[in-house]
């Protein structure tokens, strides 16, 4: 099975990510863009219904995550070290968000990523991420 | 001559109440399965453990995104809830009001930075915020996470916050 497959497979598998009804729409060569539809079980702030910040980080680490896995240096699995994460305007109430990661330098042992999370929107970002991850020897 | 102090039940049930108004204002801490543990002001965030918090199911351990979500939800009901302790005390809010959805604004996160010092194990995990400072717009905060032993950090954050502005405070 070829390497996006794989990194394809571990993603669908996380439990976390599927509690969130994360959905993976499209990964290769270290990019991928995965979507989330608005729940009201995320909500931060029930007088605006806005979802919590925290939603948005679990998408934007997954996301990450999966753009390094896909990047042709990367040969296996991967952590976060570290993830920081500017939260620029609320999510609207409603709308799926959509984020999506490039993992634009690769070393050994470390790979740097950067995300965009945007709402129906997509001229105005929601959350902008950058983050260093671990290169994992496998799975 | 000195007030008589208030009797404990009295101070333990406006506390808990007006604690527990604050967190359940937030869906999101339900979903998670966080908790807090408070000893006078001081808030432990407890992150209960669940399967569908796992991020690796092969080692097993907790999605990153779950404990940033958990470092992140801990420092945003200490923040709120530091923030709106003395007029709980003062009996400004009311507890009771406030469990009937009649909640101060929460503070919004500006940015936030975690770094992941171990992978989570498979079991709960505890937080503690401590606000570095509290402007009247911005605040800065800073929250620890571990799971068997306190001094074995598993994750630490620091985030920026924008405060309520007075004027949104109370009422819907």
């Amino acid at each position: 099975m070829d390497k996006v497959a794989v990194a394809r497979q571990f993603i669908e598998a996380i439990p976390h990510a599927s509690a969130l009804g994360m959905v993976l729409k499209d990964i290769s060569g270290g990019r991928a863009v995965i979507s989330m539809p608005y729940d009201e079980r995320f909500i931060g702030d029930p007088k605006t219904g806005v979802i919590h910040g925290g939603a948005v980080s679990a998408l934007m680490d997954t996301c990450c995550g999966a753009a390094v896995m896909s990047h042709p240096a990367a040969p296996g699995g991967t952590a976060t070290i570290d993830l920081r994460i500017d939260y620029m305007r609320a999510a609207t109430p409603g709308q799926t968000i959509v984020t999506t990661a490039e993992c634009y330098h690769v070393t050994r042992n470390v790979a740097f990523v950067r995300a965009t999370t945007v709402d129906d929107d997509t001229d105005r970002p929601v959350a902008t991420a950058s983050g260093a991850f671990t290169v994992e020897k496998k799975f | 001559m000195a007030k008589r102090p208030e009797p404990i039940q009295v101070v333990k049930q406006r506390r808990d109440a007006a604690l527990g108004a604050i967190v359940s204002g937030v869906p999101y801490a339900r979903f998670l399965g966080v908790t807090f543990d408070r000893r006078g002001d001081e808030l432990t965030g407890i992150l209960n453990f669940d399967e569908n918090l796992i991020g690796n199911p092969f080692l097993p351990a907790l999605h990153g995104g779950a404990t940033a979500a958990f470092l992140e939800l801990t420092s945003v009901i200490t923040l709120s809830w530091s923030h709106h302790f003395p007029a709980i005390e003062s009996g400004a809010l009311d507890p009771e009001a406030m469990a009937n959805g009649e909640l101060p604004r929460m503070p919004k996160t500006i940015d936030f930075t975690v770094d992941y010092l171990r992978s989570g194990l498979p079991r709960d995990a505890y937080a503690r915020a401590t606000i570095s400072r509290a402007g009247r717009r911005y605040a800065s905060v800073h929250v620890e996470a571990w799971q068997d032993h306190h001094d074995k950090l598993y994750a630490q954050a620091t985030g920026h916050f924008l405060m309520p502005s007075p004027s949104d405070n109370g009422g819907s």
